[in-house]
């Protein structure tokens, strides 16, 4: 029960990167274990320099540590050498803030942010000494949980899980460590009444807790096996954003990492209602932060870190009430110390978006992003994002003007209803960008990113079959070949990594077999193209008698049972089901932030509403992005009365 | 450039422990994070994107600590150097401590160009201290040293003899023998990882306990070989201090 550290500062001599596994970033703690806390390992799968910025692992590490009867620590995963190096020296997977070995700690919970780490958690536990299986591991062995936005279809890593958090988890966090809490002083005993327990909270998931039948290949139904155990999990959702102002001391890594800079959340949630995207599904409602506490959270964090960056970070920053006040007041703030770069990331297409970027990067002009997801207007339609051709030239235009010299577009490929001249317009759009930009500068060019679309658990696509490894092939080759010569430069993802993602995505309980025997082939780091095998998941699926083809490219019928039916993000099915229907005949729908409730079922069935500050869709906004307000206009939204953050930043 | 508008310090500062497996350019831009917690007025660099005014000394290779390692950072206004190591500090990573600060003088040659001579203490892996003492008195007896090192993806060949000035042991550890030395830092540099290949020994911790600047026959520590006084400032009010700008306003 005490630090491994003498064991592994020997090993960091021999690999790359070595301050990856030191710890003492600034905010970092040093938590005291003690038999009346609680401890908890918060694990982000992959690499230290793709983990640590994760903010939601960063709240719950705060919080946790915050409580007397319970205490967080974190780790990610080690590098191949390292991992090889620990294998070798007989060193356990550990925390990086005491460094303790994994099974020191009560709860092992990962954070899942992308299907293709799943292999990663296996290899995780294992290095740890926890056996994979939960139904192997005994009342010496930890808890093992997972939360995070691929927990909305917890079935692939089902058989791994001993639980699983759906939704946010800075409420939940404190009733399971109440339950485990009352486990740990009743010795560690009975670890299925544990279980048990768990699974009686609301918004966790106990897979071992269902039955779950088959009918040939189709799923039949998961059933609760107690009367207690809910048949429909629903997600836990904070109502207001003002209750936790989290992360209050950000981690600074003292190596680079991803988003090396101060992050604060300004929203929650996003109701653009883009049809492909899951994050914009599953988050719902919109959920404000005031902008005083963004402001003070801003200054502070500055303050505490050092970091001379901040990204005021959400799914679609824009959006933000009022965003050009809070804009150009932090500006000017921030003019005083001077050199303090402030960023959006998830920018909508429209001048007024330009004229934002303009007033906040007003040197350093390089590159400016967007995300028109879709080559023609009709296919928009489909996808719901309502751009038209000239909100995005009328805002690379203005980028162009105003002296950005690179101009980076996003889109997707193999959307329903996509035919070859919807994926060839992402070529014309692509041109005429460099058109419009060869105006202002000879130096113009533009970035065109593509990426293979994977059907979400939880959107209206979720019935959609994904296209095949050849046919995205196939309209990513086209697309290369029309943008030869061209000064749009093409990138995009693997297809066959996009397949993967498929099988992951949308799979049942039976992938997890497949998961496993990907891992047992040496198959980590799978999101890492370097170490990425697509033979490596075929044959795995082969061997357990499972069609590919039938997880990743059918179509699925209304009436299918659904691997993650018994999740619940609020949503209703039949929504979904309707938002499929009108996606088919290219029908939009308005963002029901700013219009009248069309009852997709979240807060209805929640009690929540939509937190915003104003009334009125931002300047720009919705009319900018083509959305018709006809239908409703600028309705009021019910505005929850202004409150004091309880808790406020100190 | 500079010296042109504000005032430059020299800083000394130690790294022990686990924050010895950062590199160069972490420390660098721990540093830089620590200016602003600290809230150092910094002198920034003019053009499309403005960087504080700071130079390094000889860069430590990942796993190695120090107790003197070194930089300058220009300010833009004269401030009491006194409390700056604390507050330094207290802004920096466990393990990086500031030991010295001070005022230097305007266009202080660079420690990069400036720095001659560097010494250190280092562990080798051995059973036997009397083979490692044989190793080394061969080794110093040789006519030269010749080693391969990668430098740019390209395989250069050198001899590096004369960079070695002294080399003996100075104590035992639980795994080994410690040795001390004293290395130039030009024409062509060596480090102890060379010597300990050429001894045929693993090498173990490395400490980093000095560097020089040799002038005029002098050997001086870095943050006493420039000092800023108003004698030696080179012309006038705009470098040489608040005390300078009021003799000259009255």
């Amino acid at each position: 029960m005490t630090t491994l550290w003498p064991a592994i500062e020997p090993l960091l001599d021999r690999v790359e990167k070595p301050a990856r596994y030191i710890g003492m970033e600034r905010g970092s703690q040093q938590p005291e274990h003690r038999p009346g806390r609680a401890a908890w390992l918060l694990v982000y799968p992959d690499t230290y320099e793709i983990g640590l910025p994760n903010q939601g692992l960063q709240i719950l590490y705060e919080i946790l540590n915050e409580r007397d009867d319970s205490l967080a620590e974190r780790a990610y995963a080690p590098w191949l050498d390292m991992e090889s190096a620990m294998r070798d020296a007989r060193v356990p997977f550990f925390s990086v803030d005491t460094h303790r070995a994994a099974r020191d700690f009560d709860v092992v919970a990962f954070n899942l942010s992308a299907e293709l780490v799943y292999t990663n958690v296996l290899n995780c536990l294992d290095l740890g000494g926890v056996p994979i299986r939960a139904v192997d591991r005994g009342s010496d062995d930890p808890v093992v949980i997972a939360g995070g936005h691929c927990t909305f279809n917890p079935e692939p890593l089902a058989d791994f899980l001993d639980a699983v958090v759906i939704g946010e988890g800075e409420e939940v966090v404190a009733q399971i460590t109440e339950a485990i809490g009352a486990w740990k002083r009743a010795g560690r005993s009975d670890r299925e009444a544990l279980l048990h327990e768990l699974a009686t909270i609301s918004g966790v998931y106990v897979p071992s807790m269902y039955d779950v039948e088959y009918d040939g290949m189709a799923l039949r139904s998961v059933t609760p096996r107690y009367a207690d155990v809910p048949a429909r999990v629903d997600k836990r959702t904070v109502a207001d954003l003002a209750d936790w102002p989290y992360p209050k001391h950000q981690l600074v890594p003292l190596v680079e990492v991803v988003h090396d800079r101060l992050n604060v959340e300004i929203f929650r949630g996003c109701t653009r209602g883009c049809r492909f995207c899951q994050a914009g599904m599953i988050t719902r409602p919109v959920r404000e932060r005031p902008e005083e506490q963004v402001r003070s959270m801003v200054v502070d964090g500055l303050k505490r870190s050092g970091y001379d960056e901040v990204a005021l970070t959400s799914l679609s920053s824009a959006d933000f009430s009022g965003i050009d006040g809070l804009v150009a007041g932090l500006v000017n703030e921030q003019a005083g110390t001077g050199r303090v770069a402030l960023s959006l990331p998830s920018l909508r297409v429209d001048a007024f978006t330009v004229g934002l970027a303009s007033e906040i990067q007003k040197v350093r002009r390089t590159g400016l992003t967007f995300a028109p997801e879709a080559g023609s207007w009709r296919l928009r339609q489909v996808i719901n994002k309502l751009i038209t051709e000239e909100d995005l030239y009328a805002a690379v235009d203005g980028a162009y003007s105003q002296g950005w010299r690179r101009v980076k577009l996003y889109f997707l490929t193999g959307l329903p209803t996509e035919m070859d001249a919807d994926t060839m317009g992402i070529a014309e759009l692509a041109k005429t960008v460099v058109e419009i930009g060869r105006k202002h500068t000879k130096a113009a060019s533009a970035t065109i990113s593509v990426g293979g679309y994977v059907p979400k658990p939880h959107t209206p696509f979720q019935w959609f079959g994904q296209n095949s490894i050849a046919e995205l092939q196939r309209k990513i080759f086209m697309l290369r070949d029309s943008l030869r010569g061209s000064k749009a430069k093409l990138k995009w993802h693997d297809p066959e990594a996009t397949f993967v993602e498929g099988i992951c995505s949308r799979g049942d309980r039976r992938i997890g077999r497949v998961i496993e025997r990907v891992w047992r082939s040496g198959g980590t780091f799978q999101e890492w193209s370097e170490h990425f095998r697509l033979d490596r998941w075929t044959s795995a699926m082969e061997a357990e008698g499972l069609d590919a083809d039938w997880y990743v490219t059918r179509h699925r019928t209304e009436d299918e049972v659904l691997p993650w039916d018994h999740i619940a993000a609020g949503l209703h099915k039949d929504f979904l089901w309707q938002d499929w229907k009108e996606s088919l005949a290219e029908h939009g729908l308005p963002d029901c932030r700013w219009t009248p409730c069309y009852d997709c079922g979240v807060c209805t069935d929640y009690a929540l509403e939509h937190v915003v500050a104003s009334p009125l869709a931002p300047a720009g906004g919705s009319q900018g992005t083509g959305q018709d307000l006809s239908t409703g206009g600028a309705v009021p939204v019910q505005l929850l009365p202004t409150r004091t953050p309880v808790k406020a930043a100190t | 450039m500079r010296g042109d508008t504000g005032f430059p310090i020299r800083v000394r500062f130690s790294k022990h422990g686990k924050v010895r497996f950062i590199s160069h350019r972490d420390i660098a831009r721990a540093f830089e994070r620590a200016f602003r917690i600290a809230e150092l007025p910094l002198a920034f660099t003019l053009g499309f994107s403005p960087r504080p005014k700071v130079s390094f000394g000889l860069a430590l290779s990942v796993g190695f600590e120090s107790d003197a390692e070194y930089l300058d950072l220009e300010l833009s206004t004269d401030v009491d150097v006194e409390p700056v190591a604390a507050s330094l500090t207290a802004a920096l990573p466990e393990g990086i401590d500031v030991t010295g600060v001070a005022r230097i003088a305007d266009r202080a040659p660079a420690l990069q160009e400036a720095v001659s001579a560097v010494q250190y203490r280092f562990e080798i892996v051995v059973d036997d201290p009397e083979v490692a003492a044989s190793r080394i008195d061969a080794l110093l007896a040789a006519p030269d040293l010749v080693i391969t090192r990668s430098r740019k993806g390209k395989q250069v060949v050198e001899d590096v003899r004369p960079a070695i000035r002294t080399l003996q042991p100075c104590g035992t550890t639980d795994r080994g023998v410690l040795l001390a030395t004293e290395l130039s830092t030009r024409p062509t540099g060596v480090r102890p990882g060379d010597l300990g290949t050429a001894l045929g020994l693993p090498v173990g911790r490395v400490l980093r306990t000095h560097q020089w600047i040799e002038r005029d026959g002098a050997r001086l520590e870095p943050l006493e070989a420039d000092p800023r006084s108003p004698a030696t400032a080179p012309d006038g009010a705009e470098t040489a201090g608040p005390h300078a700008l009021q003799a000259r306003a009255s």
